[in-house]
């Protein structure tokens, strides 16, 4: 009977465990993968994983990615669940981006500016063409770059910048003409909506950090969307910046800031043309993004939300769905989506079943009425 | 006397879940008498007062402490952790030897009648003294309690306190071991 | 698994949870926001009933945990052996036996009694959602009271199809003052809830909403007077036990339109079959 088949959970889920770890280490004449390798050569896919998950650990997110068998977003999953438990110890300071080793740096407003222009490790100007010398690790052929390309690249944070030890954003270029809006700069600590539910509508701090905790791919489509004119904001990039930052904590027992550690961040500052309305006066606003790693397209889209969820607060018609922040927000979270997603296909035969009950009797019911119909048009 | 010298919950995990199990059952069936297990409690704190705030006061929460009980205030920051307040307005939790006047502190709102305090009170005994009536969700039927130690306009207060439902203060009667929980829900007459 | 705290949860957290279950009794039916952690387990399998489990659930406790009635589908069998690893509670089957039971979908048929809690897994705890996907704007009509948006849509279905076309989730009203999301169970068991001996804890984790029904609490399935809320269920008993007002599965038997109609209580049935057995 097909019934029994549905029962014995407990043997059926044995065995499912035991296919999966079967299946995700594949063939056994293949050497294993190993976390370093993840780590060293998969670099991007930790990145994104530590950003989704916000919990800045590449090994923790190498062991995730393995476990997950590249499923990223099962991976992030994996990662959050072990990030709840965790004690915390201490609130880090601001991070501070002006100090940050750049790695990378460009701006598409300025042909030139103070700190220059910087392209760093990029795919934008790769030709997309499969690379079949990387299929079993042959030596680069003839037409590769030279080694000593990358030494007359200014490493680690262009010269000029990295001589003055800081490196003001290019926004702060406008700022100086007073044509940019100030940052809002919060005196209240940041909300936490991993601790706090989030109630709508959520200030800039929680929705900032929701959006650097969401899925890329929903940003992405969500950031495209505003360009294609629902709800657009005129972006420029002032600013894309990629390295590493310190993160400073203030033990309170000895008074001042200590470094912990450094992460690598991507930041990205989208200056937008804006018209000015009854709210403010005409100048640009900022539209802000910042993730874990090395991801300029999570943190492109996310600064494009960003500035089209204030269209309320600048005073501009809310008509897309960018620029809904509960929308946004409720729906950013690929944790929470494929969850919820997923759960469909959980059993649900006992709603169905009162389902297919309710319908049969609609039908009775229809059908007789029908039939009274018949009769009385036949009398 | 500082009561720093006295231990908190004997099993912290234990302990807080036995607690919690006695104030839901109280919660849900107001007026019902519970009993906590012996802890040595910072006086003027009784062991039920003690152990409900160790059970449910952290440092995600503001506590308020009325005069009476200042001297079990190092014993409630070491051990709970607890952010006090010095404005009854803005606590989530307040405890108090006797009762205060409820309208000193927040109902709550429309929108979100969770946000008001939970006052702890320490009354005199609990089991004797003058009888009130109470009924409401929880009870079967209104059920019957003895309260020595409430002001003679309580049940006035409280129905002032049940008027602004879904907002309103819940309150933990605590004496000695024993307490019982009055949500804003139940009403109370004089038995 | 040392190196997680008993439940699981940190006991910040369940503090936490603690607090927001202890207003949700007070005001029965109101959705209490919660800061819902991400738990080992995907949103939408029971995060929320999971969480509000780990914060009650103490070394005396006897758990039973079912999914659509049932306590050996896959779901509850991992919840099941979720708790059994990280909180060495005792297990059971049997209903009666239980101090705690986990649900999903279903309300038990045997009767419940007072000091048992019954902790739903709930996937939509907004009643409202449907109607008005804005939670901000639903919170606001909770505040109100104001809960027209409902009775029109059932109105409506009464005017088209001359019945309230929801079956399961059926909305109902609590202390007469919130309309809740009794989560979805048929609405067969809807009156289950009204003045039960025992209390009932719902837990949306995804949505971060926790919600209570004391003990003895008057919950009401929406309705109108000339048209009162109706029971469906299949018409027929069940094939194993013979039960004639249990909640039954339907089981298809064959690609030919063969059926067989069984409880989709196990224990019940199972119950029924050996007292029967023993007759």
């Amino acid at each position: 009977m097909a019934y029994v088949a549905v029962k014995g959970g407990e043997r059926a889920i044995d065995a499912a465990h035991a296919w999966l770890a079967e299946e995700r280490r594949g063939d056994p004449d293949v050497p294993e993968i190993t976390i370093a390798q993840i780590g060293e050569q998969l670099g991007r896919a930790v990145d994104r994983v530590m950003a989704e998950a916000s919990c800045y650990d590449p090994a923790l997110a190498s062991l995730a990615i393995k476990q997950a068998q590249g499923d990223l977003i099962e991976a992030a999953f994996l990662l959050r669940a072990y990030r709840t438990t965790l004690p915390r110890f201490a609130a880090a300071r601001p991070i501070d981006t002006d100090a940050m080793q750049i790695s990378r740096r460009i701006s598409a407003i300025y042909k030139d500016l103070p700190g220059g222009q910087v392209l760093g490790p990029t795919y934008d100007y790769t030709h997309r063409l499969l690379d079949f010398r990387l299929a079993d690790g042959a030596p680069p052929a003839d037409d590769s770059p030279p080694a000593s390309a990358l030494q007359d690249m200014p490493k680690n944070g262009a010269e000029e910048g990295a001589a003055a030890g800081r490196m003001k954003p290019v926004s702060a270029i406008l700022a100086h003409e007073g044509l940019i809006e100030e940052d809002d700069v919060a005196d209240a600590p940041p909300g936490d909506l991993t601790r706090e539910p989030l109630a709508f509508p959520a200030g800039r701090d929680l929705r900032l950090q929701a959006l650097a905790r969401g899925d890329e791919g929903f940003l992405l489509s969500l950031g495209y969307s505003t360009q294609r004119g629902w709800g657009g904001t005129h972006p420029f990039v002032g600013e894309i910046r990629v390295g590493e930052v310190a993160i400073e904590i203030d033990p309170p027992e000895l008074g001042f800031p200590i470094e912990i550690g450094d992460i690598i961040v991507t930041e990205c500052q989208m200056v937008n043309q804006f018209k000015g309305s009854k709210a403010a006066p005409p100048q640009f606003t900022r539209g802000y993004g910042l993730c874990f790693g090395h991801g300029e397209r999570k943190a492109m889209a996310m600064a494009l939300v960003d500035r089209a969820m204030r269209a309320e607060e600048l005073g501009e018609e809310v008509i897309a769905p960018a620029q809904t922040i509960e929308f946004v927000l409720s729906h950013c979270d690929n944790i929470e989506a494929t969850g919820f997603v997923e759960h469909l296909k959980l059993p649900h035969y006992v709603d169905f079943q009162s389902e297919l009950e309710t319908i049969r009797r609609l039908r009775r019911e229809a059908e007789a009425f029908a039939s009274q119909d018949r009769r009385e048009a036949a009398e | 006397m500082t009561g720093l010298d006295l231990p908190g919950f004997a099993d912290p995990v234990g302990d807080a879940q036995t607690t919690f199990r006695a104030l839901l059952d109280a919660m849900a069936r107001p007026g019902t008498l519970h009993e906590v297990a012996d802890l040595a409690a910072p006086p003027p704190l009784g062991a039920a007062s003690a152990s409900v705030l160790l059970t449910l006061v952290d440092g995600e929460t503001s506590l308020w402490l009325d005069a009476s009980c200042m001297a079990a205030r190092a014993w409630l920051v070491f051990h709970c952790g607890a952010v006090l307040t010095d404005d009854p307005a803005t606590a989530a939790f307040a405890v108090s030897i006797g009762m205060p006047p409820l309208g000193i502190f927040c109902a709550g709102n429309d929108v979100a009648p969770e946000e008001s305090a939970t006052l702890v009170v320490q009354v005199e005994e609990l089991g004797t003294g003058p009888a009130y009536r109470f009924s409401g969700p929880g009870l079967r039927l209104p059920s019957l309690l003895q309260v020595a130690g409430l002001p003679e306009d309580f049940p006035v207060q409280w129905t002032a306190n049940h008027a602004l439902y879904p907002r309103g203060i819940d309150l933990v009667l605590c004496a000695g071991a024993r307490f019982c929980c009055l949500p804003r829900s139940v009403q109370i007459e004089m038995g | 698994m040392s190196f997680y705290n008993f439940a699981y949860l940190d006991e910040q957290t369940k503090r936490m949870v603690r607090r927001a279950l202890l207003k949700a009794v007070a005001v029965p039916g109101h959705q209490v926001p919660f800061g819902s952690r991400e738990m080992p387990l995907p949103y939408g399998w029971g995060t929320g009933g999971i969480q509000v489990t780990a914060s009650i659930l103490g070394r005396n406790d006897v758990l039973k945990v079912i999914d659509q009635g049932a306590d050996d589908t896959t779901n509850a069998v991992s919840i099941r052996r979720f708790f059994a690893r990280t909180a060495g509670v005792a297990t059971t089957t049997r209903t009666a036996e239980a101090s705690v039971i986990q649900t999903r979908h279903r309300i038990p048929e045997t009767a419940l009694r007072e000091g048992q809690i019954v902790v739903y897994q709930v996937p939509l705890p907004e009643p409202l959602s449907r109607l008005e996907p804005s939670r901000a704007a639903a919170s606001e009509m909770h505040a109100l009271g104001d809960y027209g948006l409902m009775h029109v849509k059932l109105y409506e279905d009464i005017a088209r199809l001359g019945h309230v076309s929801i079956s399961y989730d059926y909305p109902v009203m609590v202390n007469r003052r919130y309309l809740m999301a009794p989560s979805p169970i048929p609405a067969f068991d809807n009156p289950k809830l009204n003045r039960s001996p025992a209390l009932h804890l719902f837990g949306a984790g995804r949505e971060k909403r926790i919600y209570a029904v004391p003990p003895y609490t008057e919950v009401r399935s929406l309705d109108f007077e000339d048209h009162p809320f109706r029971l469906t269920r299949a018409p027929q008993s069940c094939a194993l036990c013979g039960a004639r007002t249990s909640y039954l599965d339907e089981i298809v038997t064959d690609d030919m339109g063969g059926r067989m109609f069984i409880c989709s209580d196990t224990d019940y049935c199972a119950e029924r079959r050996e007292k029967d057995a023993a007759e």
